[in-house]
């Protein structure tokens, strides 16, 4: 019968299943909004997800991805309005310039930069310096440093290693 | 509704009560203005009562369902300002079905018969439709004061009714509402008579609205001092606009972009420096950080910064609120960082109410160094600091013992730890002790949201010790019912209760169902409440409307069925009769 069919497949049905295990496992899963119940915002909301998705392929695709999680409704609990102007803003920034990932050695975290908002390596190094101001940067090696438009067009992603680890390495970052 | 005393004493308070005329017990009653109040003096005695409900100016009606508008316009004949809630908190992040509720017509239909004098509404989270506009601007000939916050269902038509036919409309205050827009030309239905408006808030519009005429309002607008414009608003007709209105007290930008001129720099420049007024300021889409110090000039009179939508920098940031040193609203997003926020708690030290939203929601990676650090600096630094909205990616219970012991003048704390269920990420442990602490030092705590992982126990210090505590927000927390059961149990002061992912069920919900009448609303989704039990609890509390909203089909009649989302709420109207095929009254 359908509508057995379909309680079957409801998620909601775990919740009343009987089971063996530790108090506390209980596991909601992310619920993906289905095409056919989307309402006018709801709709546009799995458009952004789309696009955002394939705006971190783009940066991605020279590097294994990091498994695509699965949105779940209405989490983190940010108003439509907020969400819906900042992701078409977020675009409008990031397709103005070029953004690449910056990580570095000992750094919890990755930083964003956009390699069009500075004039030259030297800029760069010292942009590069404020962000990681916490982190002694020590004398980074110039070799390698071929003109800016080549730099710019082929470089995808920056890591700022420790010295130790850049000795021998010629000609390349 | 009237107090029946058999005690002496109560009969010579009658007595002394009717001692005085009608006139007079009026004119008393026009300065208890709260609602709280007006509603204590109005069961004081029937003679009260009936006074009372006759001079009632204003009513808030918090849960459009609560009563219906027959009762209101009946027990109160003489109104000026309603203010309007419809649907539940959760609508904000689509939890609530789009054809769920909420209309505003049956008010407004009603309104128009009952109150030709009415002068102010005020709606949130309401369908507020085009011909609703239509009939508000036609029937209220003293029409004043227009706020419609959340709101949806309507066009710049209505608006367009709104300006023309509201020839006294002083507040037009458009906050965060999705208006379809079909023409930017509705501002011009102004009429040029129009001169009296104070507050004109555009933000949330999305379409274009022609400078000049804007303009040309503002100018003859003397009284103006709110003035929001929306993005579409370029930065280079923000001075022309911004110098027809010196007087402004709260100014929203529209886009802070253009190319780098040093012409148009000076000109902004100038202009702020005019605006000796300005206590608050928003807007700041698109922003490029070189216009920035354009402002700067009115920084040290800010009580008010909203830069949420600022996508720059920290440093760009830090240059901008440091110089803030009246601040006592910030609004910001998460490129902010800790050392930002180390910023502020040293430059901000009137800080008051703080929120932090994410920049990148979504992601997986953390891109931004913005931590618990940041939170318990602010802490540390803002002794006057009450009100926090933190969206992070990591916390510890640590964090949270130095937030309680810093601030136990906080009133409403909202954290929001972006992937559910993570734990203190020093101990992994998790993080009941945190938020108990924050419960048991902050007395005066009126809403809390909490995440992160968490058990039972943590409902348990909640509900034991935030004795003022009205709104709570809970998603993918707790074990068992155990959890539910403390929350209603204690917590004395709650008012709104909001559940989402949580292993709660039947057992609590039924064992404290009286609560429920003390409570405005309680809702719950994606939990473990079954069909039966809610009918069960429908029939033990006739008082209350108990709504199963299922869009997968037909809410089903199998008692064992889980019920996708629950919105309970007392009520003296009975079901509701405007409920759409997947929502049902039980």
């Amino acid at each position: 019968m359908d509508v057995a069919v379909r309680y079957e497949t409801d998620l909601n049905i775990k919740a009343t299943e009987l089971r063996l295990g530790l108090p506390g496992t209980y596991s909601s899963e992310a619920q993906m909004v289905p095409a056919t119940k989307c309402k006018k915002r709801v709709l546009a909301d799995i458009v952004d997800e789309r696009r955002s998705k394939s705006n971190s392929m783009e940066d991605d695709d020279e590097e294994a991805k990091p498994a695509t999680k699965a949105q779940i409704v209405g989490w983190p609990p940010i108003r439509s309005y907020r969400k819906n102007s900042f992701q078409a803003r977020k675009m409008d920034v990031e397709g103005a310039g070029i953004f690449v990932k910056v990580s570095m050695d000992g750094a919890p975290y990755l930083r964003k930069i956009d390699l069009k908002a500075y004039k030259g390596y030297g800029e760069l190094l010292k942009a590069l310096g404020d962000m990681f101001k916490c982190f002694t940067i020590g004398e980074l090696s110039e070799k390698g440093y071929s003109g800016s438009d080549m730099f710019i067009s082929s470089c995808r992603r920056m890591r700022v290693m420790k010295g130790s680890e850049a000795r021998g390495l010629g000609s390349g970052l | 509704m009237l107090a029946v005393d058999p005690e002496p004493r109560s009969n010579r308070i009658r007595q002394m009560a009717s001692a005085f005329p009608e006139e007079v017990l009026e004119h008393v009653f026009s300065f208890v203005t709260s609602d709280k109040d007006r509603n204590a003096v109005s069961l004081v005695c029937k003679g009260w009562y009936r006074i009372e409900r006759f001079c009632r100016r204003r009513i808030f009606v918090g849960n459009c369902y609560a009563v219906s508008p027959a009762i209101v316009t009946r027990r109160f004949p003489e109104l000026r300002a309603v203010e309007l809630k419809g649907k539940p908190h959760f609508a904000d992040f689509n939890l609530v079905p789009y054809d769920w509720g909420g209309g505003v017509w049956p008010w407004i239909s009603a309104m128009a018969e009952a109150y030709p004098q009415l002068e102010e509404l005020r709606l949130k989270r309401m369908v507020v439709t085009d011909e609703s506009l239509e009939l508000l601007s036609r029937a209220f000939g003293n029409f004043r004061v227009l706020v419609m916050v959340s709101c949806e269902g309507f066009s710049t038509s209505g608006l367009a009714a709104v300006a023309a036919n509201c020839r006294n409309l002083r507040v037009l205050d458009l906050q965060e509402n999705y208006v379809e827009d079909q023409s930017g030309y509705w501002l011009s239905h102004f009429p040029e008579s129009c001169t009296s408006l104070e507050v004109l808030n555009l933000a949330c519009l999305e379409g274009e609205v022609n400078s000049s005429v804007l303009e040309r309002l503002v100018a003859r607008c003397p009284n103006l001092r709110t003035l929001r414009l929306n993005q579409a608003v370029p930065l280079e007709k923000l001075a022309n606009i911004l110098r027809r209105a010196p007087q402004l007290v709260d100014l929203g930008t529209g886009a802070f972009a253009a190319d780098p001129r040093q012409e148009l720099y000076s000109k902004l420049a100038n202009v702020f420096e005019g605006s000796k007024s300005l206590k608050s300021l928003s807007g700041f889409w698109s922003v490029v950080p070189s216009y920035l110090p354009a402002i700067y000039s009115v920084c040290a009179g800010l009580t008010s910064l909203n830069l949420s939508y600022a996508t720059i920098q920290s440093v760009e940031l830090v240059n901008l609120i440091s110089q803030c040193h009246n601040l006592q609203r910030l609004l910001v997003l998460d490129y902010i960082e800790d050392s930002g926020l180390d910023a502020v708690a040293a430059s901000c030290k009137d800080l008051q109410e703080l929120r932090v939203f994410p920049s990148d929601p979504y992601g997986v990676e953390q891109l931004v160094s913005l931590t618990e650090r940041g939170l318990v600096a602010v802490s540390a630094g803002c002794t006057k600091l009450h009100s926090v909205l933190y969206f992070c990616r990591q916390m510890t219970n640590a964090a949270l013992l130095a937030v309680a012991a810093n601030r136990p003048n906080l009133i409403r704390f909202r954290l929001c730890i972006i992937e559910p269920r993570t734990p203190d990420y020093l101990t992994q442990q998790s993080l009941d002790v945190g938020f108990g602490a924050i419960v048991k030092s902050c007395q005066d705590l009126r809403r809390l949201s909490v995440s992160g992982l968490l058990t039972d126990l943590v409902f348990e210090y909640i509900g034991a010790h935030a004795k003022k505590l009205e709104m709570l927000s809970v998603a993918f927390a707790g074990e068992s019912d155990l959890g539910l059961h403390h929350l209603l149990s204690g917590c004395k002061s709650l008012r709104k209760l909001e559940i989402r992912d949580c292993p709660f069920g039947n057992k609590a919900l039924l064992a404290n169902a009286a609560k429920f009448e003390t409570m405005r609303s309680l809702w719950m989704s994606s939990c473990a409440v079954s069909f039966g039990a809610c009918k069960l609890l429908a029939q033990k509390m006739p008082r209350l409307n108990v709504e199963v909203i299922d869009e997968v089909g037909r809410p089903d009649s199998l008692p064992e069925s889980s019920v996708e989302k629950l919105y309970v709420y007392r009520t003296v109207a009975g079901p509701r009769s405007d409920m759409p095929d997947f929502v049902c009254t039980l």
